[in-house]
């Protein structure tokens, strides 16, 4: 018998003969004698709690976390402080074990905080409707496509190289799917340069910030596509969006974005969720959970899911989408930190990253060897190019447990040696006066002689 | 927007100017100018109305909403198809060692061995679960999964230079396989049901012709029959040369029994928040990663995790990130998915081995054929027919029909009833073929208790019905909230907080 399993002898001889077989093998009778295994599946266990626990925590131990070095990796996830009362809210059990709340009598703890997180992403967005979350921010990017598609019709996607390169693939990747062209347009001076559209784009596809950090005048990007008639999707970093014009003021139809940032871990990339909202003209087509107000039959307010009639479990191949789970709980962090931050907390903690990063940029600009990618404004992250080949650069700092941030060269050829660099509330001004040294010494180690330095 | 009862205030409705839980670090660099590091036309007109609230409010709010959610670590949660079993309290230990969740899904390789060795190590189990060779964890859910297993036939189809416009579904098929075919771009063609709950053999030949890119299955079907047909229908799909996708919301019924590649299947998804315990959340987060065949696999999302042998004798192997995957359908997600849910996954699997997961397909199989003939010995079934007269697998569809015919209640009456018995009810009108179904899964981690006392609340459901009708349609009554009016929350949409 395993840990988590009770059938005794006793009990399995008598639950046989209730169901009036002999063995359990006659309940398998139905599957034909050539396909079934004739020896154990050769998987290994049947270890002992705690040497599972010492097995997972030697695994844990091979690898280089936010505590074990200065970190300074962002590039879609960050490393943030999470309260100490998120986890003691989505340990309960009670958030923590049930399902999609199908009965919602029972299930009003986790539909009233799908309400609550609909609203606040709703604040954060500035525009009025949220569901209640998708699975994370690059594949809400695909989703977003989506939804586009049937809203207009047309065939095409212009999406920014200012997107999360990840997002765009996989944005890429749905669209062979739903049948989509999908054409990239450059950044030019750190932010994207939107060229012509024509009758065939259905969505602008943009970032704010960009994924070099900048932010992006996403006002007008939004009202070129308006003029060309089509709708912007914008990905945002939602604690900028503290400080930034909203998504909603800027008229962009779908503002979409990774929710790591609000309350949950790295998880070396997940589960974390990623957050959706739209303009009521759109509000049909939403993929996902939505949570609305009603009454029950003694007139006493409560939470049900809405406008299931989008969904795959009732209009299966005419749905909006075909998500099912997505990640409440993540979500349900979400929300817990956002009113943890609160009202004047948000504004406190951007405003905190905004100072930080243009002190942090203008050390990093003042060694010699290292440039600035752009000059355009940033909240959190910003972009410099290296005279210096980046991997040797990043090895040497890494010897210092010092990680200066990520490397473009991979998903941007153009910026071979550049690096970003993001800023949380967690890195100080001496962790960044640290950085600025270590960086300076390999750079000046690693430094291209004169004429090696690629045009 | 309705007024509340003080317990049961939003978050919002208890916001006070002035009250605050966060307090920012010291700001301990140069004050700039804001204006100068971030101009006003770029900044938003008003700040987002968060509430303000302090620290022992905020906890004392989702405590209070926290009770008013049934969930499994309270009570029986037989909701079929979501394999509701015991979630294991160690993995939430491990899951939260700081070595695991304050990894960044950036960090280089070489800082994230330990990681990469886990994710290697569980596609290597998932592989053999599966009996198929290859594995991608990068899906986020099961109808990621799915997603991911059409985009996958597509991909291999137009490799051989052929365009196939049609992916075949049972009547029987969870709605997010027809989502998903329509999604990646085919046209759904249902195919029919038999007598006895198999796929309807000479309606799929009749519509499996060389248009077919696809078979999605689900086996044990939702039925929760198993399609004793499966070779013949392998051999109806493979000879029109489409392929065979595994929807494996049902794998519970089958681990260490029989496998889905040794049945001729090319795709799996495995829903680890399903069979592999992660737990559900509220609806997430959950993994959906997926298991192909040798010639599906150049066309596995990416990057995918791989051990490098070392060339220097004696070396440690090297676990890494593989980009360089030309037919690749790409990714469909960020980073690397949902390592967290890995974590409790490979826990699991450690905990169990082989031997382990044989034991719950044998205790899950057991609990589900027992509760059906226990239902039979309560007389439960005279109302509440199973929908086949057949051995189940690891769940199995009543219909109220009768009983709705003779006793004047619907299977959602039953239902809410259910509610005040603290047991959640199983799903309902589910799968659609069977008139006001009621899908049970007991899952293998309850005990033969429960599922006594389950029988009986269910007989004694059914004996008050008989008395009186009215009370199972006006029920629940015990519950936080009684019967909420969805068509009205439809009609009026309040979908966040008027301020």
């Amino acid at each position: 018998m395993t840990s988590y399993t009770s059938a005794t002898d006793a009990d399995r001889r008598e639950m046989l003969a209730t169901i009036g077989v002999a063995s359990i093998e006659e309940l398998f009778a139905d599957i034909p004698a050539r396909l079934r295994l004739d020896r154990l599946p050769d998987v290994d266990g049947g270890l002992a709690e705690q040497e599972v626990y010492e097995e997972l925590r030697a695994l844990a131990e091979r690898n280089v976390s936010t505590q074990d070095e200065l970190s300074f990796l962002g590039a879609g996830m960050y490393d943030h402080y999470i309260p100490a009362l998120i986890d003691s809210i989505i340990m309960r059990s009670e958030f923590l074990t049930p399902y999609t709340p199908y009965q919602p009598e029972i299930s009003q703890g986790g539909l009233q905080a799908m309400f609550e997180y609909q609203t606040a992403i709703s604040e954060l967005t500035g525009l009025p409707i949220s569901n209640a979350s998708v699975y994370e921010g690059p594949s809400a990017v695909g989703a977003a496509g989506y939804v586009a598609k049937f809203a207009n019709g047309r065939r095409k996607f212009v999406v920014s190289r200012g997107v999360h390169p990840h997002s765009r693939e996989t944005l890429r990747t749905l669209a062979l799917g739903y049948g989509m062209e999908v054409v990239e347009v450059p950044l030019v001076d750190g932010v994207t340069a939107l060229g012509d559209l024509d009758a065939d784009v259905s969505a602008v596809v943009v970032q704010q910030p960009n994924f070099l950090g900048a932010v992006e005048d996403l006002e007008s990007l939004a009202s070129r596509a308006r003029d060309a008639g089509a709708l912007t999707i914008c990905a945002c970093d939602p604690l900028p969006l503290a400080l930034l014009k909203t998504p909603g003021e800027c008229g962009v139809d779908i503002a979409v974005g990774e929710g790591q940032t609000l309350g949950n871990r790295l998880d070396f990339g997940g589960p974390s969720f990623g957050f959706f909202a739209t303009t009521e003209a759109l509000m049909r087509r939403l993929p996902g959970r939505i949570a609305g107000e009603t009454r029950d039959v003694d007139g006493k307010r409560g939470f049900v899911l809405t406008l299931q009639t989008r969904e795959q479990h009732i209009r299966r191949e005419k749905a909006t989408s075909n998500i099912c789970t997505s990640q409440a709980l993540n979500a349900l962090a979400g929300v817990i930190y956002l009113s943890w931050l609160g009202r004047r907390g948000i504004v406190e903690l951007a405003e905190l990253m905004l100072q930080r990063t243009a002190y942090a940029r203008e050390r990093m600009h003042a060694i010699e060897g290292v440039h600035p990618l752009h000059e355009r404004p940033v909240v959190r992250e910003f972009a410099l190019a290296l005279d210096a080949p980046v991997d040797q650069v990043l090895a040497r700092c890494r010897e210092h447990h010092v990680n200066p941030g990520y490397p473009l060269g991979r998903e941007y050829p153009e910026h071979q040696d550049g690096l970003l660099v993001a800023i949380t509330e967690q890195r100080t001004r001496a962790d960044i006066d640290r950085l600025a040294d270590v960086l300076a010494a390999a750079v000046a180690a690693e430094r291209y002689a004169p004429k090696q330095v690629p045009a | 927007m309705i007024r509340a009862a003080d317990d049961d205030l939003t978050i919002y409705e208890r916001s006070k100017p002035g009250r605050r839980a966060f307090v920012a670090p010291e700001l301990d660099v140069p004050k700039r100018p804001a204006e100068e590091l971030l101009p006003a036309e770029l900044r938003r007109a008003q700040p987002a109305r968060l509430p303000e609230v302090a620290e022992p409010e905020i906890v004392r709010h989702y405590n209070r909403l926290s009770k008013r959610n049934f969930d499994l670590d309270t009570g029986f949660y037989p909701l079929g198809s979501c394999t509701m079993k015991h979630n294991p309290k160690l993995h939430e230990r491990v899951a939260a060692l700081p070595g695991h969740a304050k990894l960044h899904p950036l960090q280089d390789p070489r800082g994230a061995q330990g990681a990469l060795e886990l994710m290697w190590r569980l596609q290597g189990a998932l592989a053999e679960i599966a009996g198929l060779p290859h594995v991608s964890l990068q899906p986020s859910a099961g109808s990621h999964g799915e997603l991911a297993g059409v985009l996958l036939t597509r991909a291999y189809h137009e490799d051989r230079g052929e365009r196939r416009t049609k992916v075949l579904t049972p009547e029987t098929a969870h709605g997010t396989n027809p989502a998903t075919v329509t999604m990646a771009g085919y046209e759904v063609v249902k195919v029919g049901t038999d007598a006895h709950g198999n796929v309807d053999l000479d309606d799929l030949r009749a519509k499996a012709d060389d248009d077919v890119a696809c078979l999605m299955l689900t086996n044990p079907s939702t039925l929760g029959l198993f399609e004793s047909g499966i070779e013949e229908i392998e051999r109806i799909v493979h000879g029109a040369g489409a392929t065979l996708y595994y929807d494996g919301a049902n794998l519970n019924a089958i681990m260490g029994i029989c496998r889905p590649g040794d049945m001729g299947f090319d795709i799996v998804h495995f829903n680890l928040h399903k069979s592999f315990t992660q737990p559900h959340g509220g609806g997430g987060p959950g993994a959906g990663p997926i298991a192909v065949s040798q010639r599906i696999e150049p066309f596995l999302p990416r990057p995918q995790v791989v051990r490098r042998e070392q060339t220097d004798n004696g070396s440690e192997p090297f676990y890494d990130l593989d980009y360089d995957r030309p037919k690749s359908i790409g990714r469909l997600r960020g980073f690397q998915g949902n390592y967290g849910v890995f974590v409790r996954s490979y826990a699991y699997i450690r905990s169990l081995g082989a031997a382990g997961l044989r034991e719950v397909s044998e205790v899950a199989v057991l609990n589900a054929n027992y509760l059906l003939a226990r239902l039979q010995r309560e007389g439960v079934l005279e109302y509440l027919p199973a929908a086949h007269q057949r051995l189940c697998m690891h769940e199995f569809v009543l219909s109220g029909a009768p009983m709705k015919r003779e006793l004047k209640i619907k299977t959602l009456d039953l239902a809410k009833r259910l509610l005040d018995h603290g047991v959640h009810p199983p799903t309902v009108y589910f799968p659609l073929i069977v008139e006001e179904a009621l899908l049970i899964e007991p899952t293998e981690t309850e005990t033969k208790e429960t599922l006594d006392h389950f029988a009986e609340v269910l007989a004694e459901i059914l004996r008050e019905a008989r008395e009186d009708p009215e009370i199972a349609r006006n029920a629940p009554y015990t519950t936080p909230v009684r019967r909420l009016d969805e068509a009205g929350a439809a009609r009026r949409l309040v979908l966040r907080q008027p301020m």
